[in-house]
């Protein structure tokens, strides 16, 4: 009892004293959940997000914006790769990660329950989507976790990258003719408010926010980070001549207000209710299921080559 | 004109390649491969853009690179039946790949030979692009040999999986190795290549990798032709339908 609370003091004066916490090192249980869930969430909303994107792939109107796109999703890819890795440092395996996934017990991120409907939405992702997850990002570059921390940094300067990307399709549509420049609002007008709930309820009905906070995991709540985002987004849609549905400068805050967001349907996205939460894991299960045969292909070819070294080597 | 049909056709196979490889963009076997095919699909895309921007250049026309990749009618693009074939299952899109590398590196390699002291500058253009390219498809070439050895060696399932994708896509394979007027044409103009003369080394490379596979080659098989004339399977409409869609419902846009 008496080691366990010398222990716990000594994991909470490295918190206190900004000293990373590294695989090895002892951590409460709870801290190791708590990440487990959130970097596996994270590493889940990557390549789950590489749906909603993939599906205007093979319809990009340029070959420039086909290659950008690709590029991009596979930089998604990619840091699905350096979380599950992450993740695996803290003691469980790819395989479950992905079990979990797929049986609905790990959570991704609900803005890609959303559908992907016009090419305009892949500037929207890239500036809204990605400029919240990006909000939370840097914020993450600092968190306690040495693993995650350092996987942080290398996405946020990919990650900041998309999000011009996305602002840049969307300025080019902007200036374009008057369908692009409706296709360019509509699409604003559709994801500005799912984009605001990307960071998570209010505070005050946060669950997981004060001890996250406590253990510098999460270094600012859900509402300081989501209001910072309103206040840069409501000024970068003045380049695109277009505008944010119900924001509005107040003068008595210094800061813009958003109006009401609909947490009733927030929580039945996140219940499984969205416009695309069975496609996106239907998706995800099958690529799992249809590459089945590849994997143990693969294996069982290694298990066959390493017998073959052994003859011969016995031979030799 | 014969140059700019060269190059087009060099460009079609790329394009269309590329496109069937970015199908699976995010539905691959696991995240590694995922991303091999991605990898594979930019190089592809990347090539053909640098050819469609040469081709747009020496034709003085003022097209652009996006007007010869969308805007061309199916008969129009002269890329080989084997690319445009459906992805099927991952043995299949391995295969596809070993018949097109196998096909598609001996022939930069002989183009860059011949286009060895071409002084002109379209020509100097083209062999920077070869360059270029022969690196990448050398990395095609071996992660397709590595797959097809590893699956038809693999489990009792993949090695069936590998025959039937040897069944179904062997007929493609022998297209490129038909030289055509447009062939003959290049050839005699110095830069071209004639593709009979590359067959002997790709059949021997893919004999030795179906060795290793245990996998047999098909006998007495008809090789399907005509995609480098324009005459393509029904796939290429579907293929070109979804790849056309927003130059064709916005025409005149910029992007």
């Amino acid at each position: 009892m008496d080691t366990t609370k010398n222990l716990e003091e000594i994991f909470q004066s490295k918190i206190d004293h900004e000293i990373k916490i590294e695989p090895k090192d002892w951590m409460p249980d709870a801290y190791r959940k708590t990440l487990i869930r959130q970097i596996s969430q994270h590493a889940h909303s990557e390549i789950v997000g590489m749906l909603p994107e993939g599906n205007w792939i093979t319809r990009t109107p340029s070959l420039r914006r086909k290659v950008a796109l690709l590029a991009k999703i596979q930089d998604e890819a990619g840091h699905g790769l350096y979380l599950y890795s992450a993740a695996e440092t803290l003691g469980i395996t790819r395989d479950q990660l992905l079990d979990e996934l797929h049986t609905g017990k790990a959570k991704y991120s609900s803005i890609f329950n959303y559908p992907a409907l016009t090419w305009a939405d892949m500037g929207s992702v890239g500036w809204l989507v990605d400029g919240a997850a990006i909000m939370n990002q840097v914020m993450l570059c600092r968190t306690s976790y040495g693993p995650y921390a350092r996987a942080m940094v290398r996405i946020c300067k990919e990650e900041s990258f998309h999000h011009r990307q996305g602002f840049e399709i969307l300025l080019t549509l902007s200036q374009g003719t008057e369908a692009q420049k409706k296709m360019c609002q509509e699409s604003i007008n559709r994801w500005w408010k799912p984009a605001l709930m990307m960071f998570g309820p209010p505070d005050e009905q946060s669950s997981n926010t004060e001890m996250s906070m406590k253990w510098k995991i999460k270094r600012e709540t859900n509402d300081e980070l989501r209001q910072r985002f309103v206040d840069v987004a409501a000024e970068q849609v003045k380049f695109l001549n277009m505008t944010l549905p119900d924001v509005v400068w107040n003068e008595s805050t210094g800061h813009y207000d958003f109006g009401a967001l609909d947490w009733d349907h927030f929580w039945n996205v996140v219940k499984g209710n969205g416009p695309c939460n069975k496609q996106r894991l239907d998706a995800r299960i099958k690529a799992h299921e249809n590459g089945a045969w590849v994997r143990e292909a693969a294996l069982a070819f290694a298990e066959k080559q390493k017998i073959r070294q052994q003859s011969q080597v016995k031979t030799a | 004109m014969t140059f700019y049909d060269y190059i087009i056709r060099l460009a079609d196979n790329n394009l269309i390649l590329g496109h069937r490889l970015s199908e699976w963009c995010g539905h691959g076997p696991f995240l590694e491969q995922d991303m091999a095919m991605t990898n594979i699909s930019l190089d592809l895309i990347g090539q053909s853009r640098s050819m469609y921007a040469l081709a747009a250049e020496i034709n003085s026309k003022g097209e652009s690179e996006d007007d010869i990749a969308f805007l061309r009618l199916e008969h129009e693009y002269q890329n080989l039946l084997l690319v445009e074939q459906p992805n099927g299952d991952f043995a299949h899109t391995v295969l596809r790949q070993l018949f097109f590398a196998s096909f598609q590196l001996p022939l930069y390699q002989a183009m860059l030979q011949k286009l060895q002291g071409m002084t002109e500058e379209h020509f100097v253009t083209l062999r920077g692009i070869l360059e270029k390219a022969v690196m990448e498809v050398t990395y095609h070439k071996r992660w397709s040999s590595e797959w097809v050895i590893r699956l038809g060696d693999g489990t009792a399932e993949s090695h069936s999986r590998m025959v039937t994708a040897v069944n179904e896509l062997y007929r493609y394979y022998g297209e490129a190795f038909i030289s055509d007027a447009v062939d003959d044409a290049a050839v005699s103009e110095g830069y071209g290549v004639r593709p009979e003369e590359l067959k002997a080394e790709a059949d021997q490379y893919i004999d030795d990798i179906f060795r290793q596979a245990n996998l047999n080659i098909p006998v007495d098989t008809y090789m399907q032709r005509g995609g480098k004339q324009g005459v393509h399977s029904e796939y290429m409409g579907y293929l070109l339908s979804e790849l056309q869609y927003m130059q064709r419902a916005y025409p005149n846009a910029s992007w």
